[in-house]
């Protein structure tokens, strides 16, 4: 049996969040939330896990400093150590200052992009991707609750209506 | 209202005393003849240390160009009389000053060992300084924060206004004790700036081209400016503050906060002249530009860790229930983006005068590389390393005992970049942390504590009425 999606529009970030604690309440299942902008803290009143990205992003750029760091080393002082204009390339260390730039804008390169890209996938967002918009007013000035219809489907719509839901849509059996 | 507890006073009163006799040990083992000095170096660094000394010797003069110039030039007949003007050149020979009092004509030997003897003597007053200064530098860096704060009309700190002000309650009487320090060195009762010798400059052409800035009667009138200005802004703001909570419209919040405006034009000119003044002064030959704007960076982060762990400190004993996870990680939010602000403008002075190499702006780090690597690395570790991994979790900026360890570590870390400011132009190579240089901190730390919880006895720690303070109490972040 295909699960049936019970879909409630509210006009006013205010209400939502309301709602949104009062069907948590009522152990009612939120399925997805569509809003046209953030609404503060929505994914606390939904019951979110905390986004991990920030601990990811301090890998690429822990990634984007080694590279830069080994960049660096094979090139200015295993493969080649010129001397230019005097500069100490006996060892890593000893000219390092004149690399930090680089280790620092490989770190900052790394972290950002690498982070944005793993947005992007962990998301599925990409071009030519198909919008998976379930009502057009969303974008604009509506939000709206998907919940999955329980047994008593009465009563949800009731409880999505007592919510103050502007409109609830309610699908044909399939 | 908040009460001094006997217990912190009690600690405050012990940490002076202390502080005074490790001065006092200081001052009274400093030595005052040249075979003193020389004993005392021995038994310090046994027999190793001859070779070492006389390295460095080598370098400070070879170092300095100039000193080669005016060497030739001297018509003084005798090699003591030359190897003076030589040796007041090179940058660290702050010692050179007392040349003139100590045994003139002993020769090059004994010009040694008056090296020598001031830089010990440079000791116990180099040790007062940096603790002096560091402590007066807090509580000018808070007076900055919480001018931006009334400027900027933060929404999240008003209630964190009587604690600031009552750290920058410090700023009169330690600002007058660095001013007392700086008269002295001004009036030559020791060798701290060696421009203010004119045995000193009159062989120092580079000197003398600065004599018009650097100058100890100038340099009195400016440092007496700069204190001014400062310490009547804060009383100012604070009687303004104070008066906010009686009145009955926002006129004095809008008074201070065009005070404030007013101030942080006036911090930004007197504190990069300051630094100028005060720190950068030691080393007279050297320059940088944005010596003023590290000097601030370091008063900054010290200053707002200060506020973090005061405010931690009080809400702990239940002063500061309104003041909630959030501000504390703001504090630490700023404890972290400041250290980095910090590390920025280290390495941007160091890595561009470590670039270009040119003699007579790399002797500064020379110093520094050749005798005090420890605390000059040890502090990068401290004020950045340690905070850049410790606060950069979100979560961790909230749990309090981890923003007073991290604030304690980034306070240790910026007394070690006073005394590397410091120390490297007045004791030279003869560097410790001992006794004198700890009963410094102790003992300023001890008045600090004192000064600043005196003054948070005195009025309310929450202010009664003020425009930003519902959005301050309410702030969540």
């Amino acid at each position: 049996m295909e699960a049936k999606l019970f879909r409630a529009l509210y006009n006013d970030d205010d209400i939502l969040m309301k709602a949104v604690k009062k069907l948590r309440e009522e152990k009612v299942h939120i399925e997805e939330v569509y809003t046209p902008f953030p609404v503060h803290g929505l994914d606390k009143a939904m019951g979110l896990a905390e986004t991990r990205i920030s601990i990811a992003a301090f890998m690429y750029g822990c990634v984007g400093l080694i590279t830069a760091v080994v960049m660096m080393n094979y090139i200015m002082i295993q493969d080649w150590p010129q001397d230019i204009g005097g500069k100490p390339s006996f060892s890593y260390l000893q000219n390092m200052p004149a690399f930090v730039p680089i280790m620092f804008e490989l770190t900052v390169f790394f972290a950002a992009h690498l982070m944005v890209i793993t947005f992007y996938l962990r998301s599925r967002m990409w071009p030519f991707k198909e919008a998976e918009n379930p009502d057009k007013r969303t974008t604009d000035d509506h939000f709206l609750v998907e919940v999955h219809a329980g047994s008593d489907e009465e009563k949800l719509k009731e409880l999505l209506l007592d919510t103050g839901a502007v409109e609830v849509q309610v699908p044909k059996t399939a | 209202m908040y009460t001094f507890s006997n217990r912190l006073k009690i600690s405050a009163l012990v940490l002076m005393v202390l502080g005074l006799i490790g001065l006092g040990v200081g001052f009274f083992t400093a030595p005052s003849t040249v075979e003193e000095a020389k004993a005392a170096l021995e038994s310090a660094h046994g027999d190793g240390h001859g070779g070492d000394h006389s390295s460095g010797h080598l370098i400070a003069q070879e170092q300095n160009d100039h000193a080669e110039d005016t060497h030739a030039e001297a018509t003084a007949g005798d090699h003591a009389e030359e190897s003076h003007a030589a040796e007041s050149h090179g940058d660290d020979h702050s010692a050179a000053a007392a040349h003139g009092d100590a045994g003139h004509g002993g020769g090059h030997a004994d010009h040694h060992g008056e090296h020598l003897l001031n830089s010990m003597k440079n000791r116990p007053w180099s040790a007062f300084y940096a603790g002096a200064f560091f402590f007066f530098m807090i509580s000018l860096g808070v007076l900055a924060f919480y001018a931006i704060q009334r400027a900027a009309q933060a929404g999240w700190s008003p209630i964190l206004f009587r604690v600031m002000e009552g750290i920058t309650a410090y700023l009169a009487p330690g600002g007058i004790i660095v001013f007392v320090f700086l008269l002295l060195s001004a009036l030559q009762v020791n060798h701290i700036f060696v421009w203010a010798d004119p045995a000193v400059v009159e062989h120092d052409a580079l000197i003398q081209g600065k004599a018009g800035y650097l100058n100890p009667t100038f340099f009195i009138i400016r440092a007496i400016l700069f204190l001014g200005g400062w310490v009547f802004y804060r009383q100012y703001s604070r009687k303004l503050s104070l008066a906010q909570d009686e009145a009955s419209d926002n006129k004095p919040f809008v008074k201070n906060f065009r005070l404030s405006a007013a101030f942080l034009v006036f911090y930004l000119v007197s504190e990069s002249m300051m630094s100028w003044d005060w720190i950068m002064s030691l080393d007279p030959h050297w320059f940088s530009t944005l010596f003023g704007w590290y000097v601030f960076a370091s008063m900054f982060v010290s200053g707002i860790t200060t506020i973090a762990i005061i405010t931690i400190y009080l809400k702990s004993k239940g002063y500061l229930e309104e003041v909630n996870d959030s501000h504390i990680h703001d504090l630490a939010k700023f404890m972290f983006g400041i250290s980095i602000f910090w590390t920025y403008l280290w390495f941007s002075q160091f890595m561009l005068i470590w670039y270009a190499n040119i003699p007579e702006e790399v002797t500064y780090f020379e110093m520094r590389f050749e005798y005090y690597k420890l605390p000059f690395f040890g502090m990068l570790v401290l004020n950045f390393v340690f905070p850049l991994l410790v606060l950069m979790h979100s979560h961790f900026k909230r749990i309090n005992w981890f923003v007073i360890a991290t604030g304690i570590v980034i306070l240790f870390g910026h007394y070690l970049d006073v005394f590397n400011m410091i120390m490297p132009a007045t004791v030279g190579e003869h560097w410790h942390l001992g006794i004198p240089e700890i009963g410094g901190i102790m003992f300023f730390a001890g008045l600090f504590i004192y000064v600043v919880f005196t003054a948070l006895t005195k009025e309310s720690l929450t202010p009664k009425r003020n425009p930003l303070l519902e959005e301050s109490r309410q702030f969540h972040y």
